[in-house]
C-alpha cells in the first residue's frame, strides 16, 4: 500500500516523505541545530524566516495557519517585499511548534484567529525578510570586497554597479547564513512597496484543483490504525459502561477504548470499519446534571436577563441614558435574538498521533500549533519538548480549531492506549455537529430615545446571554465582566480614536450598554466574527428602526452620528453611492438595507438589495460591500474573504440554528443544519478601500454586516421587521 | 472481492460489499482527493463521476458499482490538471480552504459535459455542493469562463 506523499513544504522536519513510501522515523527535532539543518534539506537558513536554495528557490517560513483565508500568501508577500526576491521563486513551509519551543519562540505566536494573522505579525515578518536581504548583501560585500551600501538587491539578484559584479541570492545564500544578523534594519516606506498591496495569485491553489493537497484527514502512515469516536451526547455527561465484546469480532476491529471520562473509541484497520463497529457498540451514558436542558429553558433564562439587574456588567456608558430615555419625546424598543450556531468546518475534526513512553508526535489541522502541542503534551503525560505537532492545510477553521484542541487530546489519549502505533482519529459529521463549541446564544433589548427633531438622545442596549470567556478563558474576565461580549460596541479611546479595534462608531450622548451574563451549559466558542455578529444585528437593525421612527433616511440618520468617525462614514457612503442609495431601485428589487461596523481593526459596510414574493419567498439580488483595513496586503484575497463572509454570515442568518433538547444538540448533519447554497448567493461587489496607516483584520469583519444589511432590506421591502434569527423561522421563506 | 474500473484502471478490492465507494477510494485505493464531509450525500465533497455522471460516493455501496462502469475521481479528471474546469479554477483562484473543491470541480466538469453552455439557472441547479468558506461567486465565474459563457451575476 502506498503512503500519501506529504508535501515537502508542509514540514521543516520531523518526518521524511518520499513518493513511494514514508520513512516513519518517529524522529523529533529536539534542538535548534536539527531544525536549522532540516530546513531545505541541507541548505542552511539565512534566518528563521528565509531559506534560499542553490537553485534560487526561496522558502519562506510561515508560523500562522492557512485555512483558506489566504494568510499563507499574504505573509509570504510581506517577507518577499523586504527580501527583494523574485516572487515567482517563492515557496512556503510551516515550522513546527516543537521547533518554535526549542528556538525560544523565534517565530513568536502560531495562533491564527481573531483576524490577527497579518495585523499582529507584519512588523517582525517584514523584519525577517529585511534582515535576510541585508545578510545577503553583507555576504556579497565580503566576497567582492566592496561596501555593502553600494550593493543593490532586486528580483533575487545582488548587483554592484561600479564593479559590474552580480550574483543570485542562491549563490550567496550559504555565505549569508554564517553572517551575524544585523539589528535595526529599516523597513521600506509603504509608498515603495511592490509586492505588498498587489493582487498576487495564491501560492496554494494548484494542488487544490487536482486532489493532491494532503489534509490532515488524508494522512496515511505505515502501520497506522484508524479511530472513530463517540462522546456523551449530553453536555457534562460521562461514560458508564460499554460492551467491547459485542464488536471485538467485527472485521478489522483492533481495540475498543475509553477516552477520558466522556467518550469511547473503536480502533480498526480502516476508519469505515471503526465507524461500523462504533455504531454497533452498546454504550451506557451517565447523562449528568444537564439532561433536562432545552432551547426553551435557555430562552426563558435569557428573556429574564433582558430586564434583570442581577449579574449585570456595564461595557460602555456615557452621559445618563436612563434619564435621557425617560425624558425623550419618543422612545423605541425592540428585542432581538441570535441562536447557537456551529462552525461545521467541512473537514471534520481529526488528528493522528503516535505515543511512546518517552515521546509523542501529532499530525493535525490546527489554528494554533502551540495550543495543539500543549494539549498533546498534557494528554501524553510528557514534557512539551518531548512532543511535536505537524500542521496541515486546514479544511475550514472559523475558530473551531484554535482554542479548542479536544480532538488532539482525544487522539493522543487513544494513541496512548496503543503505544508505538500511529492512530488517526476522524470525527464523523454527527460527532462534529453535536460536540461543538458553539457561537454563543444572546438576546438584545434595545431602547432608544428621540427628541422632537428626531435626534437620538439616549440608548440602552442590554445584552443577555452567554459569555465565551467565562468558560473558555476565565482568566480573561475583568472583575467578572467578559469584554468579548462587547465586541463592536465597546467604548472608544477618547485620546486615540483608533485604539479600540472593537469600538462602537456612533456618538450617542447618553449611552448604556450592559450585559446580563447568563451561561447555559452548552459549550460556547469563538465563531468567525465572534460577538460582533450578534451585536451588529442588534445595533444596525435598531438604527433602521430608530431612523424609521424619526422619519429620517437610514443613511442620513447614521451619518449624523458618525461625525467623529470619518472612516466609518466613508465605508457607509461608498456602498450607498455604488448602489445609488436614495434613487429608484433596479427592476425586481423591493428593498435596500445598510449596515456598518468596526471590528478586528477594520471598517466594513454592506448594502443588500432583496425582494420578497407575494407568498413570502426571499430573493437576494445584490450585495455591495466596502472594507477599509488600513493597509491591504492583497486586494484580491480581501475580496475573496468579503465574498465568503456573506456565504458564512448569510448561511447562519437564513438557515442555521443549533437547538438543545435533553441536554444535547438536536441537529446532527447538513440535512438539519443547512448552509447557504450557490443558488441563493447574489452578486457581490466588493470595494476594497485601504486608507493606509494601520493594519486591520480581514477574515472576520464582514460577517457582522451581512445579516443586518439583509434584515434591513427585508424590512424595507415588506414593512415586516424580523428580529429573531434564523430567518427560516419567520413568515419569510428562504 | 469487488472489481472496479477507476481512473481507467481495473482494480480489485477486498471489502465488505456495503462499504461506501467513498471509503474504498480513500482507504483501499489511496485516492484521498475525494473528501468525506457528511456521509449522507448532502454536501457533495465526495462527488465523483460514474459513467460521466456526477455521483456522491459516500451514498453508494461498492457492491452496487459494476466492473463495466467507469469511475473517475479528481485524480483522474486529467493527467496534468488540464481539464478546462481545472484551468479556470486555477486562473480565477477559486479555492479558499480547498476541501470542497474536488467535489465542486467534479460537479462542474459533469455539468459542462452535459451542457457545454450552461445558463446561470443550470449552474444554480447543478452546483448544490456545500462550501463553508464561500467560494460561490468565483465558482460561478469560473464555470462561465471554462464554458465561454457570460455571467449574469458577475
Amino acid at each position: 500500500m502506498n503512503t500519501h506523499e506529504i508535501s515537502r513544504r508542509s514540514f521543516v522536519g520531523g518526518i521524511t516523505a518520499t513518493a513511494g513510501g514514508m520513512t516513519f522515523g518517529f524522529h523529533i527535532p529536539f534542538d535548534a541545530n536539527l531544525a536549522h539543518a532540516a530546513a531545505g534539506a541541507a541548505t542552511p537558513e539565512i534566518n528563521a524566516w528565509v531559506v534560499v536554495k542553490p537553485d534560487d528557490t526561496v522558502v519562506i517560513r510561515i508560523a500562522r495557519s492557512e485555512m483558506g483565508q489566504g494568510t499563507l500568501t499574504g505573509l509570504a508577500q510581506l517577507v518577499a517585499e523586504e527580501l527583494e526576491c523574485d516572487w515567482s521563486k517563492v515557496t512556503t513551509e510551516y515550522p513546527t511548534p516543537g521547533q518554535n519551543l526549542a528556538r525560544n519562540r523565534v517565530w513568536k505566536d502560531f495562533g491564527t484567529g481573531g483576524s490577527r494573522g497579518i495585523r499582529t505579525s507584519h512588523d517582525y515578518v517584514r523584519m525577517g525578510g529585511a534582515t535576510a536581504r541585508e545578510m545577503l548583501k553583507l555576504a556579497a560585500a565580503a566576497e567582492w570586497k566592496v561596501p555593502a551600501g553600494e550593493i543593490v538587491a532586486a528580483q533575487s539578484i545582488l548587483a554592484h554597479k561600479a564593479s559590474g559584479r552580480s550574483a543570485s541570492f542562491g549563490q550567496m545564500a550559504a555565505a549569508a547564513a554564517s553572517i551575524e544578523q544585523p539589528k535595526g534594519v529599516a523597513l521600506k516606506d509603504p509608498k515603495d512597496w511592490k509586492i505588498i498591496g498587489k493582487p498576487m495569485p495564491r501560492l496554494d491553489t494548484a494542488d487544490k484543483t487536482n486532489g493532491k493537497l494532503v489534509y490532515g484527514i488524508d494522512l496515511k502512515l505505515p502501520g497506522m490504525l484508524n479511530a472513530a469516536i463517540r462522546a456523551c451526547p449530553t453536555f457534562g455527561g460521562s461514560v458508564t459502561s460499554f460492551d467491547a465484546a459485542k464488536v471485538k469480532a467485527m472485521p478489522g476491529v483492533k481495540h475498543v477504548v475509553q477516552v477520558g471520562d466522556n467518550a469511547v473509541a473503536v480502533v480498526a484497520d480502516t476508519w469505515w470499519r471503526a465507524k461500523m463497529a462504533l455504531d454497533a457498540l452498546p454504550i451506557t451514558w451517565a447523562p449528568g446534571p444537564n439532561k433536562d436542558l432545552s432551547s426553551a429553558a435557555i430562552k426563558a433564562v435569557l428573556t429574564e436577563g433582558l430586564t434583570s439587574e442581577k449579574d449585570v456588567f456595564i461595557g460602555n456608558s456615557s452621559g445618563d441614558a436612563k434619564t435621557a430615555l425617560s425624558g425623550a419625546a419618543k422612545t423605541v424598543e425592540a428585542v432581538y435574538s441570535v441562536p447557537y450556531q456551529n462552525h461545521a468546518t467541512l473537514e471534520p475534526m481529526n488528528a493522528t498521533a503516535v505515543w511512546t513512553a518517552d515521546k509523542c508526535e501529532v499530525w493535525c489541522p490546527t489554528q494554533n500549533g502551540e495550543g495543539s502541542l500543549a494539549a498533546a503534551a498534557k494528554a501524553a503525560g510528557h514534557a512539551q519538548n518531548k512532543c511535536d505537532v505537524h500542521k496541515f492545510p486546514i479544511g475550514g477553521g472559523f475558530g473551531r480549531r484554535g482554542s479548542f484542541q479536544d480532538y488532539v487530546t482525544q487522539a493522543v489519549l487513544i494513541a496512548k492506549q496503543v503505544p508505538g502505533v500511529p492512530v488517526k482519529l476522524i470525527w464523523s459529521r454527527e460527532e462534529d455537529m453535536t460536540q461543538g463549541h458553539y457561537h454563543p446564544v444572546t438576546m438584545g433589548r434595545m431602547v432608544g430615545g428621540l427628541d422632537d427633531k428626531g435626534n437620538l438622545t439616549g440608548l440602552h442596549m442590554r445584552i443577555s446571554g452567554q459569555s465565551i470567556l467565562s468558560v473558555v478563558r476565565p482568566e480573561g474576565l475583568q472583575n467578572g465582566k467578559d469584554p468579548v461580549v462587547f465586541q463592536g460596541v465597546a467604548p472608544d479611546d477618547p485620546v486615540k480614536p483608533t485604539a479600540n479595534e472593537h469600538a462602537l462608531c456612533y456618538s450617542i450622548p447618553n449611552l448604556l450598554i450592559d450585559h446580563a451574563m447568563r451561561n447555559p451549559a452548552v459549550p460556547p466558542g469563538f465563531w468567525r466574527g465572534v460577538n460582533v455578529n450578534q451585536n451588529a444585528v442588534y445595533v444596525e437593525c435598531f438604527m433602521d428602526e430608530l431612523a424609521k421612527a424619526a422619519g429620517r433616511d437610514a443613511l442620513e440618520f447614521r451619518l449624523a452620528l458618525l461625525g467623529n468617525q470619518p472612516k466609518a462614514a466613508a465605508v457607509l457612503k461608498a456602498v450607498a453611492e455604488q448602489a445609488n442609495w436614495g434613487k429608484p431601485m433596479p427592476d425586481g428589487v423591493q428593498g435596500r438595507g445598510l449596515a456598518m461596523m468596526r471590528s478586528f481593526g477594520s471598517y466594513t459596510a454592506a448594502l443588500a438589495e432583496v425582494s420578497v414574493s407575494a407568498d413570502g419567498k426571499l430573493k437576494l439580488h445584490r450585495i455591495v460591500a466596502a472594507t477599509d483595513s488600513g493597509y491591504a496586503v492583497n486586494p484580491t484575497q480581501i475580496a475573496m474573504q468579503v465574498e465568503g463572509s456573506f456565504v458564512y454570515g448569510l448561511g447562519a442568518a437564513l438557515h442555521q440554528e443549533i437547538t438543545i433538547k435533553n441536554g444535547g444538540v438536536v441537529e446532527t448533519n447538513f440535512d438539519t443544519y443547512p448552509t447557504l447554497k450557490l443558488s441563493e448567493m447574489p452578486k457581490v461587489e466588493t470595494i476594497v478601500m485601504p486608507s493606509g496607516g494601520w493594519w486591520g483584520g480581514v477574515g472576520e469583519p464582514t460577517i457582522a454586516v451581512a445579516a443586518p444589511a439583509v434584515l434591513n432590506a427585508i424590512a424595507a421591502a415588506t414593512g415586516q421587521r424580523i428580529r429573531s434569527l434564523p430567518i427560516k423561522d419567520q413568515r419569510i421563506r428562504v | 472481492m469487488a472489481q472496479l474500473n477507476v481512473n481507467g484502471k481495473m482494480v480489485q478490492v477486498d471489502v465488505d460489499p456495503s462499504t461506501p465507494l467513498l471509503w474504498v477510494l480513500r482507504e483501499q485505493l489511496d485516492l484521498p482527493g475525494t473528501k468525506y464531509g457528511c456521509g449522507i450525500a448532502a454536501c457533495g465533497a465526495c462527488t465523483i463521476h460514474i459513467d460521466g455522471r456526477a455521483t456522491r460516493a459516500c451514498g453508494i455501496a461498492v457492491s452496487s458499482v459494476t466492473a463495466q462502469q467507469k469511475i473517475v475521481t479528481i485524480e483522474g479528471l486529467s493527467p496534468d490538471s488540464s481539464h478546462p474546469v481545472q484551468k479556470a479554477w486555477l486562473a480565477m483562484d477559486v479555492p479558499q480552504c480547498g476541501y470542497c473543491q474536488s467535489g465542486m470541480i467534479m460537479t462542474a466538469a459533469a455539468l459542462l459535459a452535459e451542457k457545454p453552455k450552461p445558463t446561470d439557472a443550470d449552474i444554480d441547479s447543478a452546483m448544490a455542493n456545500i462550501c463553508r468558506c464561500g467560494t460561490f461567486v468565483r465558482v460561478r465565474a469560473a464555470i462561465h469562463s471554462a464554458a465561454g459563457t457570460s455571467n449574469s451575476k458577475g
